[in-house]
């Protein structure tokens, strides 16, 4: 695929469309799925099923005055919020939806991916430094050393797909996985990945990180709104906050195709019915991600929040050191099988 | 468990939580002076909702000043309300038919259980986990919808007069609360499935927030805190009141002196409360609810009086000094949660943030009450 | 060292049976009311303002005695009455009902020995202005049916 100005300013063009869509409606998701689990509706005003929620929200928080506190560093200030969206929109330049549906296949697209992903946790560091608030600043340093305990696992986990698959572009790791569901990565028992059993452990590892790493509760001590008000975005209003908040979707969103694509076989329909014409379809991709999200927001509306402590033990006690055994094992199995 | 650490005196800054912070559950102040993330020192700041509910008691006549002791715990009005009747009855020497105690008492639990819901609710998205409060709410709900169609209202229930209550309860009452008992037993094992049993929130509070019982004694602590730190002391035991004697229930007592153990408390007297409803269901006697004989005016002979019960947070004594006209003279309330809340300063010295706002609402603080 | 497996078991079990518990909610219907859309019917104990009761004649039962007005705690009550010429009993000429100040705690309705006042099932009151929340009982009782 040549890459002209035309071919990029639509791919981008609708990058930004999908993350905006998404970001907007997976707030409208979150509410009503903590609806659901807390035995009340969620938002039912505004439209059918509370449907139109998420662009009157929008409206809202661009109509409201975006305040800046006095005394704080307002080129710091107002930064954060545009590099807590930029890194997020940037990373689905590379993500593949399908095999011919991906703006700009980068052969080194996962480091592309880390590389942003590290720029979010940039992103809180300045917003909280920026902010002139004693809870942002207690909540960016968290949301940092959070980034960089879960950001190892995530790599090392990660290296050992790259290992599997012999490439670091995205859509070949995806491609390499085609052929039903027993051909994924997440099934250990298959010559793919040297049959290591230890396979489910590692996608549950880059789950956890995932959930981690897009400050989602049970890790979002970033925010932790018991403890520290508001977090990092303490002092933010308007479309400074809808920023932030437009952001941390899009990260989710990303997250979730990076398990899918890493461990659940991107676009792979889980049966390959050759005749078939959704084999092999985008919808399939859509739907695995959308799955992984509805976990996420499972997982969010179950679980009390973790501490620091706990959260740093659990990086470095055990995905940590599980991570690097499999790294090894598989490594090892690969020379064997 | 964490080893303390050595903090600096000199590199603090002071964080102040509150009085309009999304973890003091009311408008309580704490002014922190932090270490990075530990605690270097705390001071609690009261006085934000002050009402001289003890002034006002000396401006008003005994049966006026009634409504006011449902403003000051607004989670367990009852208990409070129990509290006020109790000492007027004995100043002024007043019988209490057996029904009418019966139903306190039935009353008085149900309410300490939809309060200690609110409290696990609460603290649990003190954690940070916000669906149990939901189910809290929704178990809460069927206990106010109980008590208000014998009260007439869901909070401030006032329910209670000098001799009696109000009015009788009803078969619907009785029945529903069978079918409450019923649920919240099942709704329990739920509880400690979702939230007990929970790895994070055990985490975060098995040997965190430490009060040891030296500290308890010190403060005056009752209730739950004391009762966690190993104190078996309950007001219904110790100095039994209303037709507590009669009735077998346990106290629970945990040793832990840690967060957890004032949760595991907690969650034991609801199962209690819900022992002591069923057997006082089982033996309400039949007869009136109000004393026949009651004086028009109650006017206490003068002298100096004192009752004390068991709220959902401990011991709320009330002192009442009578010179023998319409009004009181001195109405001193000692009230749990302002001898449990004295802890906090002492006890949060070297935590981390995080655990001293989890450890503030295992105290189950509730700021009016505490202000009065 | 010890434990660290049997550690790691244990909790996501406990992690597993959370999210067991509220998947089952999710599917449930509900327990809650769509508000403004539907509402609860009151009980019939529900303490909300005061209002006088008719009685047969279309009238008040109250003979201006004042012992609500009395027996209130916030002093939000304040009637008067006359006596008509050739009548031995006071006819009451205006309640005022100040609820800015009131706190529903029912001693009024208890302290009347002539079945005059009852409570009312009215409990969304809502207004920007603090006037409206001064009640003419006696006109409230002529719109009454």
């Amino acid at each position: 695929m040549s890459l002209t100005l035309l071919n990029a300013a639509v791919a981008v063009f609708i990058a930004i469309c999908f993350v905006g869509l998404n970001a907007a409606y997976l707030v409208w998701c979150e509410r009503k799925g903590a609806g659901f689990y807390q035995r009340r509706p969620g938002p039912m005003e505004n439209g059918p099923w509370g449907l139109l929620q998420p662009p009157i929200d929008g409206v809202k928080l661009m109509t409201k005055q975006l305040l800046i506190p006095g005394g704080v560093d307002k080129a710091i200030f107002m930064v954060a919020p545009v590099l807590a969206m930029f890194p997020a929109l940037i990373s689905f330049v590379t993500i593949p939806f399908s095999k011919n549906i991906v703006a700009h296949p980068i052969n080194v697209g996962v480091l592309m991916i880390f590389a942003f992903a590290a720029l979010g946790g940039m992103s809180l560091l300045v917003a909280g430094w920026g902010s002139r608030n004693k809870y942002a600043m207690i909540s960016s340093v968290r949301a940092v050393s959070q980034t960089v305990a879960y950001e190892i696992p995530m790599l090392i986990t990660t290296i050992t797909i790259v290992l599997v698959s012999g490439s670091l572009n995205l859509s070949e790791i995806a491609a390499s996985q085609l052929g039903g569901f027993w051909k994924w990565n997440i099934w250990g028992f298959q010559e793919a990945v040297g049959y290591n059993i230890l396979m489910p452990i590692s996608f549950l590892i880059i789950f956890v990180c995932a959930v981690a790493e897009t400050n989602r509760a049970p890790f979002d001590l970033g925010e932790a709104e018991s403890e520290l008000v508001a977090g990092f975005h303490t002092e933010y209003s308007s479309m400074g906050f809808g920023l932030f908040f437009m952001g941390e979707y899009a990260n989710i969103v990303i997250g979730a195709c990076l398990v899918t694509i890493l461990f659940l076989g991107g676009w792979s329909s889980p049966v390959p019915l050759g005749f078939f014409p959704f084999t092999d379809h985008v919808g399939w991709f859509l739907l695995k991600i959308y799955m992984i999200i509805f976990v996420f927001i499972w997982i969010r509306w179950t679980f009390p929040r973790t501490t620091i402590y706990g959260l740093l033990n659990l990086s470095w006690k055990y995905l940590i050191p599980i991570s690097l055994f499999n790294l090894l094992l598989t490594a090892a199995l690969l020379k064997v099988f | 468990m964490n080893k303390p650490i050595e903090l600096q005196p000199d590199e603090t800054f002071v964080l102040n939580v509150g009085p309009q912070h999304p973890a003091t559950h009311g408008v309580l102040r704490v002014k922190m002076t932090m270490d990075g993330e530990y605690i270097y020192d705390a001071e609690t700041v009261l006085g934000y909702i002050h009402r001289m509910h003890e002034k006002m008691a000396e401006n008003r006549t005994y049966p006026q000043y009634m409504p006011n002791m449902g403003r000051l715990d607004y989670l367990s009005a009852m208990a409070f309300n129990h509290g006020y009747a109790l000492v007027v009855e004995r100043a002024c020497e007043i019988e209490v038919p057996e029904r009418a105690e019966y139903i306190r008492v039935i009353t008085v639990e149900l309410n300490r259980i939809s309060s200690h819901l609110v409290w696990l609710g609460a603290f649990v998205l003190d954690l940070g986990g916000f669906t149990p409060l939901m189910y809290c709410f929704d178990d809460r709900e069927q206990i106010l919808d109980l008590l208000e169609s014998v009260t007439g209202s869901r909070l401030t229930y006032c329910y209670f007069r000098f001799g009696g209550i109000y009015n009788d309860i009803d078969d619907d009452f009785i029945v529903g609360t069978q079918a409450f008992i019923k649920r919240m037993r099942k709704e329990l094992k739920m509880y400690a499935k979702l939230v007990t049993g929970n790895v994070i929130l055990r985490r975060r509070l098995e040997g965190h927030g430490m009060i040891d019982r030296d500290m308890c004694l010190r403060y005056g602590a009752t209730g739950p805190v004391a009762r966690g730190s190993g104190i078996n002391y309950d007001v219904r035991k110790n100095e039994p009141y209303s037709i507590y004697p009669e009735i077998d229930f346990d106290v629970p007592v945990y040793d832990g002196c840690d967060s957890m153990a004032r949760y595991l408390v907690r969650m034991d007297e609801i199962e209690q409360s819900l022992r002591i409803i069923e057997q006082s269901l089982e033996k309400l006697p039949e007869g009136e609810v109000n004393p026949k004989k009651k004086p028009k005016i109650i006017k206490p002979p003068a002298g100096d009086y004192y009752a004390a019960v068991e709220t959902a947070r401990g011991n709320f004594g009330i002192r009442l000094v009578s010179d023998g006209s319409k009004t009181p003279y001195r109405l001193k309330l000692r009230s749990p949660t302002y001898s449990n809340m004295h802890i906090f300063d002492e006890a949060c010295r070297g935590m981390l943030i995080a655990d001293a706002l989890a450890f503030m609402g295992s105290l189950d603080l509730v700021i009016p009450e505490m202000d009065r | 060292m010890g434990g660290y497996f049997t550690d790691l078991l244990t909790g996501t079990k406990s992690l597993i049976d959370g999210m067991w518990i509220t998947l089952k909610e999710f599917p449930r219907k509900p327990v809650t009311l769509n508000y403004p859309h539907e509402s609860v019917k009151m009980y019939k104990r529900f303490r909300g303002h005061i209002e006088l009761i008719k009685n047969e004649e279309g009238t008040s039962n109250c003979i201006v005695c004042g012992m609500c007005e009395r027996a209130c705690p916030s002093s939000c009550i304040s009637l008067a009455g006359k006596k008509p010429e050739g009548s031995k009993k006071k006819v009451l000429t205006s309640y005022i009902l100040d609820f800015t100040t009131c706190s529903l705690c029912g001693s009024c309705v208890e302290s009347c020995n002539f079945d005059a006042l009852q409570f009312s099932n009215e409990y969304n009151l809502a207004s920007t202005r603090r006037e409206d929340f001064v009640f003419d009982l006696l006109k409230r009782l002529e719109a009454q049916e």
